[in-house]
């Protein structure tokens, strides 16, 4: 079961703990709002991408598992 | 090469009930049940501007509809350039509500909505007064709602927004509007020329026409109906041809992006040619740009105007296309900071797929087009000259400028 992260872009609003946790993926822009490495996360990752979900103080980060569309 | 705009001259206004069914016949109600697989096996697209698939969008909400779908026709042409949707609205009603009563027998919906933007009022005129001409076949399924100003109020998730809560802002999805849309039910969100032109196809038409506004540098500018398979040249030709010697035109409006006059000249502009060379026929907008216009110029004015228009609900186009505006207007005042060529460079690639909607995708994909077409330019500009004025000879247009 792969999973990704998903910004909900509108509730973001810049506070970066996420790049902090997860620098692997997440990388931050010159106004502090991430971007993030396309693909699903690494097993090794997984752990850390959860803490940074569980951190991001207005709920905008979230694993979700990878569809096909 | 008329079809959604054949009969009456469109300076005679809204075509009648009457005489809309003296040229098309009834409506051909029993063509619904087949008409999405004839949509699919038309190739037609969407002419919003997403250009998606008008069959494919049509099955999605039929799967998923149970008779309480909603079709959700799009007549808020907030591109600035283009001018077709209030065209069709104004001149053929008729057509436009015989593709979305067809739409909605199709997907098995229930409520029709035409979201008409504000400023259309001959549009909107002659919607409300062909809705009620067809009052008694209608029965209360259809409806007007006025969209608010702005280039965002027309974006699908937003049009759903200010429906069921007056905030004409995108908002997050999933869910998409096939999947929960007005009133939370499954929506058809379509363009009015893409329902006018499902409703010629329903009746036997292969959708081989489509709508565009051309404007600058040629000599009729304003909405035509052109053959799909017609070149630029020939779209050109039709419209009384170029006025000035051209460099580059902006395809697709703010939302698509500059091409350079010679990659298109002779090419013609179906989508799936656009499409193979990296292009969009978008909205159907055509603005061509003088040899002895700035492109750096032409663009700053855009993306400042993208980023006016910005919801401001997402930070990377909130933040972004504000730092890009500021960056293109000094660099086309030629007073650029030292990097802002190469920022602007950087931030292009940075912010597509990062806004609720497609905003920032599309403010990006406009520079990115024009970072390549006017290279030149804007390596001058970063420099603090321009080196545009004197047309160069042998480009399309430069013989109309010798004659006139």
């Amino acid at each position: 079961m792969r999973e990704q992260l998903v910004v909900d872009r509108i509730r973001c609003d810049g506070h970066g703990l996420c790049a902090e946790l997860l620098p692997e993926v997440i990388a931050l822009d010159d106004w502090g709002y991430p971007i993030i490495r396309a693909g699903s996360i690494a097993p090794s990752l997984l752990e850390h991408a959860r803490q940074a979900v569980d951190a991001c103080p207005v709920l905008a980060l979230k694993l979700a598992l990878v569809t096909a569309m | 090469m008329d079809r959604l705009l054949s009969g009456p001259p469109l300076t005679a206004g809204a075509e009648s009930y009457g005489a809309h069914q003296q040229r098309f016949g009834a409506l051909p109600a029993a063509a619904a049940r087949s008409l999405i697989g004839r949509l699919e096996a038309s190739h037609l697209i969407g002419r919003g501007g997403a250009g998606f698939p008008v069959g494919r969008k049509w099955r999605a909400v039929a799967d998923r509809a149970n008779g309480k779908a909603v079709v959700l026709a799009n007549g808020a042409e907030g591109e600035p350039l283009s001018l077709k949707d209030r065209t069709v609205m104004a001149a053929r009603p008729h057509l436009v509500i015989d593709g979305a009563v067809l739409a909605a027998d199709a997907v098995g919906a229930d409520d029709i909505i035409f979201y008409v933007g504000a400023e259309h009022r001959a549009a909107e005129a002659a919607m409300r007064y062909a809705l009620a001409e067809r009052a008694a076949d209608l029965r209360g399924r259809a409806r007007v709602v006025q969209a608010p100003r702005g280039y965002v109020a027309g974006e699908e998730s937003a049009a759903v927004h200010f429906i069921n809560a007056g905030d004409p802002r995108p908002t997050t999805t999933p869910p998409r509007p096939f999947e929960r849309g007005v009133g939370g039910r499954p929506t058809l969100v379509q363009n009015v020329e893409s329902l006018a032109a499902a409703a010629l196809v329903a009746r036997g038409d292969d959708a081989g026409t489509s709508l565009i506004t051309l404007s600058s540098a040629v000599r009729r500018a304003g909405v035509r109906e052109i053959a799909l398979d017609a070149t630029l040249a020939e779209v050109a030709a039709s419209a009384g041809g170029l006025a000035r010697p051209v460099q580059a035109v902006l395809l697709g409006g703010y939302f698509g992006g500059w091409v350079d006059i010679t990659d298109l000249w002779a090419r013609p502009l179906a989508p799936a040619s656009l499409r193979a060379r990296g292009h969009a026929f978008g909205c159907g907008v055509l603005s061509f740009l003088a040899e002895d216009s700035c492109g750096v110029e032409a663009t700053a004015r855009i993306m400042g105007y993208l980023a006016s228009q910005s919801a401001r609900q997402c930070g990377p186009c909130l933040f972004g296309l504000g730092a890009i505006d500021a960056a293109c207007r000094r660099l086309a005042a030629r007073s650029a900071q030292p990097d802002d060529l190469k920022r602007i460079t950087r931030w292009g690639g940075e912010l597509a797929g990062r806004g609720a909607c497609k905003h920032p995708d599309g403010a990006t994909g406009l520079l990115r087009s024009a970072l390549g077409v006017f290279a030149d330019d804007y390596a001058a500009h970063q420099r603090g000259r321009c080196v545009r004025g004197a047309p160069a000879a042998g480009r399309p247009g430069a013989l109309a400028q010798a004659v006139a």
